[in-house]
């Protein structure tokens, strides 16, 4: 019943070559002492592996300082990984110098987190807009501002007059996300990567743009990487969950089988320490894991939340890192529980 | 709001609070004629989106006000003490951190970066109790730290070498350190992660069972303000719109405003779509003269050119013409949406 799938995940869809692979990637931080010494690594991604398809979408999941804005970094090309490799239609993205990168990054774009602070104050939204094209080489004025217009009305910023001479803090926040999006999008990438992108914005504004996301997602067939921190967004919105705990994916399956059948003990936690809203909650404690998650400078040896897990086996969980095993069809975890086959996890009811 | 609540059990009351700014561009009526009662060992929570005055009355129940008010009215009884009234001295050394305290916004970024944690939190009570000697202030921070979670060994760090859940719990001990009836909590998880977000809440339950403290918490997340709510207040464009007991609000909430925002909370698990509320809320320097959500409501008719007053159904109240008492004394409490302006 266990499958070891150490290395190489098998694609996401058969017979397609995946349109991002990530392959062992490690992104190590050097610490330097006195400047010049070596003093160690911080290890924000540590063997980390994936295939996305064309037109997926894929949620990362994970509490601030488990490496998740590092990987994002590496797949944008940002950060130089330590060891392991990313290619994007199956080549190296590092491979091509920068001419390669320039051309890579013309394929994806990037969502922040905070719409005010990534767009520029002093710059109108035709010349936020603009600047990629200008960039990107497209030397016709009227072409430019074609493409600007049709960006817009794809986001919803209808019609595009009221918004092109406007400056960022003249917008609400959810159309200065828009803007942000549309500015992802100008250079029509295949790949999108979106970073927290509705967690400044209010409850209702927050739901305008997961859908907005969502339909620009299936117009374009465009694959996404949505990285939050948020498990009850993301059913909203992506096809499959990873879990990211401590630089490591520990669990990944697809979001329905996630959400019910999570398997891995720290995935456990972060479900039950969701509240929906009922009046109950108020009566009762939530079950939180003790501590905090591990300093990436020195990683717990073994299994890196063993110190935290209630469900540890002694003289395994603290001695060897454990493999991902397929407890599941298509649900891969990294937990010893699961070296025998599956099992019900401590702490959850299936029936929940 | 409470059911139980006789005028001796209240821990406060405030009665047609006005808190209005003056801005280069006219007077921003952030706090426009707002009435709520918060009995004994109990918490309100105040929902409401950015901009709709929420962190504004916390200013003004704490009187923590900017050079720039406009008018600033109204009644706030603490204890049955009316402390409006009260100059600002007196206010200081009597009412703030001494009856009320407050744990900020982003609090764990409020800390002072030079001191240690432990004089940050003495620091509150051996200002408000001068009787007390350095080193007994600092044995009962070492007791709060206790109560909220904060090891020992953390006590004479600084701030920068804790983690964002433990300066956030050093807020909340310097909150509690002058043990008073009322805390008044400004979105204390809104920058923590789920875990840490669950512990805070934990550590905020159990203050309240075990000391009877009385909280006002402010937020613009449904979800979670249901770990630690009794009572449900909305807010809306610098009015309460709604008041209710948590359970039936999280049930069945009245007023269309805040039936729209429960459809907008997602769910972890569960089917049903989510809405979002089309259009923006209206803006507080001119704020429309009747219902101030109707440009956005799926229920508007023609009564709505008029402000409505507050309507009591049952043990709830909401500002809304739909729930106004008919020639029968019936209340009407299921309204079918005039036109379906939501998608």
């Amino acid at each position: 019943m266990s499958v070891q799938t150490q290395s190489a995940p098998a694609p996401a869809r058969e017979g397609e070559q995946p349109l991002l692979s990530v392959r062992n990637l490690r992104v190590w931080y050097e610490l330097k002492k006195w400047g010049f010494g070596h003093a160690g690594y911080v290890r924000a991604v540590d063997n980390v592996s994936f295939d996305l398809a064309q037109g997926e979408a894929i949620a990362i999941v994970g509490e601030s300082g488990c490496g998740k804005s590092s990987l994002m970094k590496a797949i944008l090309g940002l950060v130089r990984p330590y060891s392991g490799e990313i290619l994007f239609e199956g080549k190296d993205i590092f491979a091509g110098g920068r001419a390669g990168l320039r051309w890579y990054r013309s394929q994806v774009g990037y969502v922040q987190q905070d719409p005010f602070g990534a767009l520029p104050p002093f710059m109108s939204i035709r010349r936020i807009l603009e600047e990629p094209l200008i960039l990107g080489g497209v030397k016709n004025r009227k072409e430019r501002l074609k493409r600007i217009r049709e960006v817009l009305e794809e986001v919803k910023l209808s019609p595009p007059e009221d918004f092109l001479n406007k400056f960022p803090h003249m917008l609400s926040g959810g159309q200065q996300q828009r803007v942000v999006i549309a500015r992802a999008m100008i250079r029509r990438p295949k790949l999108l990567v979106a970073d927290e992108p509705v967690s400044m914005l209010d409850a209702s504004v927050r739901v305008e743009i997961l859908k907005l996301l969502r339909q620009i997602q299936a117009d374009y067939n465009l694959a996404v990487i949505y990285i939050t921190h948020d498990l009850s967004t993301v059913r909203y919105f992506s096809e499959r969950i990873f879990v990211m705990y401590a630089g490591k994916l520990i669990e990944k399956a697809a979001t329905d089988e996630l959400l019910w059948h999570p398997r891995h003990p720290y995935t456990i936690a972060l479900l039950n320490a969701i509240s929906d809203p009922d009046a109950s909650n108020a009566h009762k404690l939530r079950e939180v894991p003790p501590g905090e998650p591990p300093s990436l400078v020195n990683p717990p040896p073994g299994c890196r939340f063993h110190p935290r897990c209630k469900a540890m086996i002694q003289g395994r969980c603290e001695v060897d890192e454990p493999p991902e095993f397929e407890p599941r069809p298509g649900h891969q975890v990294a937990c010893w529980l699961y070296e025998a086959g599956d099992r019900i996890p401590p702490g959850w009811s299936e029936e929940a | 709001m409470s059911n139980n609540g006789s005028s001796n059990s209240l821990v406060l009351k405030v009665e047609d609070l006005v808190l209005y700014f003056r801005t280069t561009k006219g007077v921003v009526q952030a706090v426009d004629h707002v009435d709520f009662e918060l009995a004994k060992n109990r918490a309100v929570v105040i929902i409401g989106e950015s901009g709709c005055g929420k962190s504004s009355l916390a200013k003004g129940i704490l009187r923590l006000l900017p050079r720039n008010v406009h008018t600033y009215t109204g009644r706030v009884y603490l204890e049955g003490q009316e402390i409006m009234g009260l100059d600002e001295e007196t206010f200081r050394m009597k009412i703030r951190w001494v009856k009320m305290s407050l744990v900020p916004q982003a609090a764990m970024n409020a800390l002072n970066p030079v001191l240690r944690v432990s004089d940050q939190v003495a620091e509150a009570l051996l200002i408000h109790y001068p009787n007390v000697s350095k080193r007994e202030a600092i044995e009962r921070v070492r007791e709060m730290f206790r109560y909220v979670g904060v090891p020992d060994s953390f006590l004479h760090r600084y701030p920068f070498e804790l983690s964002g859940g433990m300066r956030q719990r050093v807020a909340i001990a310097m909150a509690m350190i002058t043990r008073p009836p009322l805390i008044i909590l400004d979105e204390p998880t809104s920058a923590l992660d789920v875990l840490t977000q669950a512990n805070i809440m934990n550590v905020l339950k159990q203050i309240k069972w075990e000391t009877g403290t009385s909280y006002i918490l402010i937020t613009h997340d449904v979800a979670t303000s249901s770990e630690l709510a009794d009572d449900v207040a909305v807010m809306y464009a610098g009015q309460v719109v709604e008041m209710s007991d948590a359970a039936s609000f999280f049930k069945e909430p009245l007023h269309p405003y805040a039936k729209m925002l429960m459809a907008a909370v997602p769910k972890l698990r569960g089917d049903d779509d989510l809405e979002f509320i089309p259009g923006q809320p209206p803006s507080l320097l001119n704020p429309p003269k009747g219902c101030r959500f109707a440009d956005r409501c799926p229920y508007r008719m023609a009564q709505c050119e008029i402000n409505p007053p507050m309507f009591r159904v049952g043990d709830r109240k909401v500002r809304c013409w739909l729930y106004e008492k008919d020639a029968d004394g019936i209340y009407g409490t299921h309204p079918e949406p005039l036109e379906q302006a939501h998608v």
